[in-house]
């Protein structure tokens, strides 16, 4: 057992209002300069839809993560054979027409324009070449355009849905659509890690967070190609790529990422999961149906004294494990299974789990009457707007089992509240739906407090990082004290 | 001796024997530096991302293109004594003088591609310095004088070996004898000279990402994990973290 340390989080679908405070937070702090202004290291985006960049869940296009092939699995786009012929031109690489062109306003020809006849403009022009552009998409372009025939049609989530069920998701009256933030999910199984070939791109031993070294990274753009999720980014300007950090200043010193920070819906949850780095090769090599629960399995029990001994043995922190224990994410993933990975189908075992969507209005009329349950206690998910399948094609891999158990817990610690708090449910009916849905009171109000009444020290359980122990490690701290703020540090500037 | 020696003369001593040091000095001295000063810079500067449909038709040419000639002169300056062998044989000395021509041919289209690309693209234009301009006209400058000499002073792969790969030994050997070129068509010296211009120009310019390709990359695990504890240390008993 080589148990490590990974902060992992949880994003609660449910709770997602679709506000974007969380992209413009990240903006504002680490892509606004030159080069990056296309960057969006956290985007949210609207379910069904075509996503950012355009369809990048389309692997056919893109060639993101790793496949099985005679055995093992392989890098789809670019292994270690076939890097040195494509790298004069990457084969699958998109380019900035796959994301959008950024530009802003010549807002000063408001001012300056000579008066005549017309109201003075502020045309839009290319933050690339500076010249006047038509703008043709954006950020968040298909926002909200659920049912579009251009956007959500295209999905590529729909693909092994029927016709009628595609159907379904277009009728008028009965659109459906949620948010879907998304950012690195700093996997276990980097597929952009394994493919730079500078090594630039690394996952840092301590707390798992992937990062680009800047020095390093040479710009052959091999990880943009092999992320399935398309959250590497080129800098055109600098000639490096960059990714989401995970906010690592900010972790180090106690604080949550500023996308969780702000995040207004209070839908993120941030914590430590101690796994097993054994197992990676071979849970990554899972067949599909089975990724889902293979790679909860990974996840070991932090309070398992057998877990904590290997972990202290591994070099993590006691006040790592301690963290680990109180961690929001491990009770949504491991304990109550109500948090499942994005397409864990791409194998590269993602540390980002959502908690699904409970889609608006699981009723369906039925003349006058509301029919919302099937035979049993439960509604009948199968007739919700939303098809089962295409929830579990984005989360489970197509696994529609775990999908239904975790929207069924959902449902049911819902309605044993509802029975507590408004009492037109009996106890006695919420208490076979906790019982039919795998789920005992403790754990309803469990889910329950976590989910609606979580204080910030709940949501986020940052461990301690302890720099001034590991630097005691490495040299004499006082001479570190010395150092530290001295010296020149390199200009991100572009070469010739 | 002394009352022989003419302007012309000095001009060759310049050209072949001082010019080549100044740029390997050149050369080594800016590249160490610009590693270990200023890394950042090292970078391929790709440009694929903002136009990728010309692109494949300006970089997968060029770049195979000037792999066949670069490895061509490098055989010819290392191994002579087995070129002129393999050259004994008339179809086999056609057959490596076709392919470095037809190398040279894909590196010039790959740089008219380039041209084409970066003045015709509005965004690629925008990433397009003048260090960028230098170095395609100097590449254009030794293809032509390049291809040039393989028409006009043909079966270069026998008299490389010959004349070239033993001058370029002495200058290894800190004894250049510029004898050996000298005597040499005016075009095959603009060659050479052409190709010490380009060796000074080469560590203040993109071209350093030729020096950055990733062979590691071949043999290395996939995975990359970097510790910032000392993972071994804290293993041992010797180290215990007061809690």
């Amino acid at each position: 057992m080589d148990v490590r340390s990974q902060i992992s989080m949880v994003f609660h679908l449910d709770k997602c209002i679709g506000c974007h405070t969380c992209s413009v937070a990240c903006k504002n702090i680490w892509t606004d300069r030159k080069g990056t202004e296309y960057m969006w290291w956290n985007n949210v985006e609207t379910k069904p839809g075509t996503g950012f960049p355009t369809k990048w869940e389309d692997q056919e296009k893109y060639k993101g993560g790793w496949e099985k092939k005679n055995g093992s699995i392989q890098l789809r786009s670019t292994g270690k054979g076939r890097v040195v012929p494509n790298i004069f031109h990457h084969p699958h690489q998109p380019s900035m027409n796959d994301y959008y062109e950024p530009w802003t306003y010549k807002y000063d020809e408001l001012f300056n324009a000579p008066e005549g006849n017309d109201q003075p403009t502020a045309r839009p022009i290319s933050m690339v070449t500076g010249e006047h552009m038509d703008i043709e998409a954006g950020p968040n372009w298909d926002d909200d355009l659920s049912g579009s025939p251009v956007y959500a049609k295209n999905d590529p989530n729909f693909k092994n849905l029927t016709a009628e069920q595609q159907a379904q998701l277009f009728a008028i009256e009965r659109l459906v659509f949620f948010y879907f933030p998304r950012i690195c999910n700093h996997c276990l199984n980097p597929s952009c890690v394994a493919s730079c070939p500078s090594g630039a791109l690394h996952k840092r031993g301590e707390d798992g967070i992937v990062l680009i070294d800047q020095e390093q990274c040479r710009g052959w753009r091999s990880c943009v190609a092999a992320c399935p999720y398309k959250k590497t980014y080129y800098n055109w300007q600098t000639g490096k790529s960059e990714k989401c950090i995970l906010c690592f200043p900010r972790i180090e010193s106690g604080q949550a990422p500023a996308c969780f920070h702000s995040c207004v819906g209070r839908i993120r949850y941030l914590g430590v999961l101690l796994y097993d780095a054994d197992m990676i090769d071979d849970v990554a090599n899972t067949p599909d149906d089975q990724l889902v629960e293979a790679h909860r399995a990974m996840v070991l029990d932090p309070n398992d004294p057998e877990v904590i001994r290997s972990a202290q043995a591994n070099g993590i922190h006691d006040d790592v494990i301690k963290s680990a224990q109180k961690s929001p994410v491990y009770k949504f993933v491991k304990e109550w299974g109500i948090a499942l990975p994005p397409h864990i189908e791409y194998r590269t075992l993602p540390m980002l789990f959502y908690v699904p969507p409970m889609l608006p209005v699981m009723t369906t009329m039925d003349g006058d009457a509301k029919k919302n349950m099937n035979e049993g206690l439960f509604p009948d998910f199968d007739k919700a707007r939303a098809p089962m399948e295409f929830l579990a094609n984005l989360f489970s891999a197509g696994n529609t089992g775990k999908m239904r158990y975790a929207l069924k817990k959902q449902m049911a610690v819902r309605q044993y509240r509802r029975a507590v708090t408004v009492g037109d449910i009996s106890m006695e009916a919420a208490l076979k739906m906790l019982l039919e849905a795998d789920c005992s009171v403790e754990e309803a109000e469990g889910i329950y407090k976590l989910t609606s009444l979580c204080t910030f020290d709940e949501r986020f359980v940052i461990p301690p990082a302890h720099r001034e122990e590991a630097i005691e490690m490495m040299k004499d701290p006082l001479e570190h004290k010395q150092e530290v703020g001295f010296g020149l540090r390199e200009e991100p500037e572009r070469g010739a | 001796m002394a009352e022989n020696i003419t302007s012309f003369d000095y001009l060759n001593l310049f050209l072949f024997t001082i010019l080549p040091y100044v740029a390997l000095f050149t050369f080594f001295l800016v590249t160490i530096q610009r590693y270990r000063g200023r890394g950042f810079t090292y970078s391929s500067l790709s440009s694929q991302f903002l136009e990728n449909k010309m692109h494949f038709w300006a970089m997968v040419p060029f770049h195979y293109g000037i792999l066949v000639v670069l490895f061509g002169h490098l055989i010819g300056f290392l191994l002579p004594a087995q070129v002129l062998a393999w050259n004994s044989e008339p179809m086999r000395l056609y057959l490596l003088e076709i392919t470095g021509f037809i190398g040279g041919i894909f590196t010039l289209v790959g740089l008219i591609n380039i041209m084409v690309r970066r003045l015709s693209d509005a965004r690629t234009k925008m990433v397009t310095s003048t260090a960028d301009w230098v170095v395609i006209g100097i590449l254009i400058f030794q293809i032509c004088t390049g291809l040039y000499t393989a028409i006009f002073h043909s079966w270069g792969s026998s008299w490389f070996a010959a004349s070239m790969s033993p001058y370029l030994w002495s200058i290894v050997k800190l004894s250049p004898e510029i004898a050996y070129v000298t005597p040499l068509p005016f075009f095959i010296k603009l060659h050479i000279i052409g190709a010490f211009a380009m060796i000074i120009l080469f560590p203040f310019t993109r071209l350093v990402h030729a020096l950055v390709v990733p062979n590691p990359y071949l043999w290395r695990k996939p995975q990359v994990v970097r510790w910032h504890w000392d993972r071994k240390k804290i293993r041992t008993t010797e180290f215990k973290i007061e809690r």
